[in-house]
């Protein structure tokens, strides 16, 4: 059933409204699991997911336990305008949490998602990285609260589980508000912004299914899930770039490459020339790799996973 | 005077982002202004370069003290500027959000390392800078609550109000706290327009930062003794938000006194025009933030009030 969450009303005849798709299964006391994106507009992966998971489940109602909550667009204005950020304010709304209810708009808008979602035995943010770089999908995790998630992270059929301290786990994320209001939450990342990769999608759509299972809100068959790799800051090398021009990669993305393999080159344009050659410093697993083509010194080109043998 | 290049920003089809630091006097880092870290900050920059012509005539008359060494950077984001962008670069990023950097980081981050690695020893430093929402404040000095801040040194302003904010997450990693935190007695300075430039509140800024470093020994000049501060804790202030969307009509500005169920402003239908909302002020005060706007939405903040202050 479709729900209206919350509405505020714009300057010229408009409201921004937040819906959700409430799924009931049998007994609704059960358990409820919510499933959010769109939190940054420019971020599409999360769509693919809201409609397969909604698809499939509601062809075998019978065998869902519990509540399934899809909130499919979070910042309904950016998503409009695959715009990262709140369009006009200029922020992210994943800076914004826990919100105030008598604050200013989005400070209201996120705290109406807070409250909903409060109660929850799940909460499952999705994003798609940025239109940067592509990800491979991965959830992450913060080491605070990693204990406790490790063992639902393993289940979502990522190719990776990264408990980092960084910008994704900060402290005023959905994510991190939920998990200190006790609603166990964990950030899926995958692809790129502003595209739809459904191979990427139905994976995660496999795991969450799992995940499901293992909460006893799913009946039905469930894939065979494959585990990820499990990594910590250290074991994460970035890789930037040290010059400004148009960046190449010369390998694929989710590829394993060697100390010294070539990982692309940034050329320049005007001149006709090579500018410079970017090298794997250490072996691993490429999860994230740059799609957006023009750098500048500092701009992020690949994230590499070391200490892992292929598999 | 003597002008430093701070830092280089390349990009493969603009000039280069020279970050031009203006030095005055020599000896020990006595005070650093720093302007236009945002590219719409123009009303800041207008500031720092009124400052740096009076500071170089104080300085050909031999006005700045033996020993002591001020730093001037009017502008960070120029490359924002001039294309009418807050923000720096495609991926649209807060450079005052980025402190206190890593040499090794994303752009930003390697322009804010770069130049709190130049300023970060100074013993005053002083932020002309600008609020996330568009509107008007009476003119004031700003400081955090980090442990290490001193209201009564904000006074020697002479600007009419003092406020001292409690640092949220957000603020952590802002030009202001990271000074603090590193032991510089920080202010952040506010005027009342941004992308636009008032002679008048430009003047009483440059008087107020020209009077602070007589104040502080660091130069000699004459001056009016300006206002004592009123000084106020941030949290003290009465916001009013708005019910309904529509066009903002004000009745108030920037330290206008009003009175307590009289009307401010009225927020009128953009279709048929009549009155949707009568704003009523919710106590008596000065008005210390005004909403600018022509337009509004439900939830918007159009008044900060200083509640039960007389002018
Ligand atoms: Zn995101």
């Amino acid at each position: 059933m479709i729900e209206e969450v919350f509405s505020i009303e714009l300057p010229v005849g408009e409201r921004l409204v937040i819906n959700k798709n409430r799924i009931t299964g049998k007994r609704p006391l059960n358990k409820r699991i919510a499933i959010v994106t769109g939190i940054h507009g420019d971020e599409f992966e999360g769509q693919y997911i809201c409609y397969e998971m909604a698809r499939r489940i509601m062809e075998a109602q019978e065998m869902l336990n519990g509540i399934v909550d899809f909130y499919p667009a979070l910042n309904p204005l950016g998503l409009d305008a695959a715009d990262h950020k709140i369009p006009k304010l200029g922020m992210d709304l994943n800076r914004m949490f826990p919100g105030k209810k008598d604050g200013a708009m989005m400070e209201r808008v996120a705290a109406a998602i807070v409250e909903d979602i409060s109660g929850a035995d799940m909460c499952l943010d999705l994003h798609a990285s940025d239109i940067f770089v592509k990800e491979i999908p991965q959830v992450r995790v913060s080491e605070e609260f990693a204990e406790d998630l490790l063992p639902y992270a393993r289940l979502l059929n990522t190719d990776m589980v990264w408990m980092n301290a960084t910008a994704t786990v900060h402290e005023s994320t959905l994510a991190h508000t939920m998990n200190m209001l006790g609603v166990p939450s964990m950030v899926v990342e995958m692809g790129v912004g502003t595209r739809i990769d459904r191979g990427y999608g139905d994976q995660v759509v496999e795991g969450i299914f799992r995940l499901m299972k293992e909460l006893k809100m799913w009946e039905g068959p469930v894939a065979d899930i494959h585990y990820p790799a499990i990594s910590t800051d250290g074991e994460v090398e970035f890789i930037r770039s040290d010059t400004i021009g148009v960046f190449f990669p010369a390998i694929a993305h989710n590829h394993y490459v060697q100390k010294g393999d070539k990982l692309g080159e940034i050329v320049s344009p005007l001149e006709g020339r090579v500018l410079e050659e970017i090298r794997a410093q250490k072996s691993g697993l490429v999860f994230t790799l740059r799609e957006y083509p023009f750098v500048r010194e500092g701009s992020l080109l690949a994230r590499i996973l070391t200490g892992i043998e292929e598999g | 005077m003597h002008k430093e290049e701070i830092y280089r920003v390349r990009s493969p089809y603009r000039e280069d982002m020279v970050i031009q630091g203006y030095r005055f006097g020599k000896g020990e880092p006595a005070a650093c202004i720093v302007g236009a870290i945002r590219g719409n900050e123009v009303q800041q920059m207008y500031v720092c370069s009124q400052l740096i012509r009076e500071l170089k005539e104080l300085e050909t008359n031999g006005c700045i003290n033996a020993g002591k060494k001020i730093m001037v950077i009017p502008v960070v984001n120029g490359m924002g500027v001039n294309i009418g962008k807050r923000f720096f670069g495609v991926e649209d990023m807060d450079i005052n959000r980025s402190f206190p950097g890593m040499d090794k980081g994303d752009t930003t981050s390697r322009i804010a390392y770069e130049i709190f690695d130049e300023i970060k020893e100074y013993t005053y430093g002083i932020q002309l800078t600008s609020f996330y929402m568009t509107g008007e404040f009476v003119p004031h000095v700003r400081m955090m609550e980090t442990g290490y801040q001193n209201a009564s040194l904000a006074n020697l302003f002479g600007l009419p109000y003092v406020v001292v904010r409690k640092p949220t997450p957000l603020d952590t990693k802002t030009l202001n706290y990271n000074w603090q935190n590193d032991n510089t007695a920080a202010f952040s300075l506010y005027t009342n327009k941004n992308d636009s430039i008032d002679e008048d509140s430009a003047n009483q800024a440059v008087s107020a930062v020209l009077r602070f470093l007589t104040r502080m020994g660091i130069i000699r000049y004459e001056s009016h003794s300006g206002y004592i501060s009123h000084v106020l804790m941030e949290d003290d202030l009465t916001d009013v938000y708005v019910e309904k969307g529509g066009i903002f009509r004000s009745f108030v500005k920037p330290g206008e006194y009003v009175r307590y169920g009289y009307p401010i402003a009225e927020i009128r239908d953009p279709y048929e025009g009549f009155i949707k909302q009568a704003v009523i002020a919710p106590t008596s005060g000065i008005v210390f933030f005004a909403h600018t706007e022509a337009l509004i939405a439900q939830g918007d903040m159009a008044y900060r009030l200083i509640h039960r202050l007389h002018q």
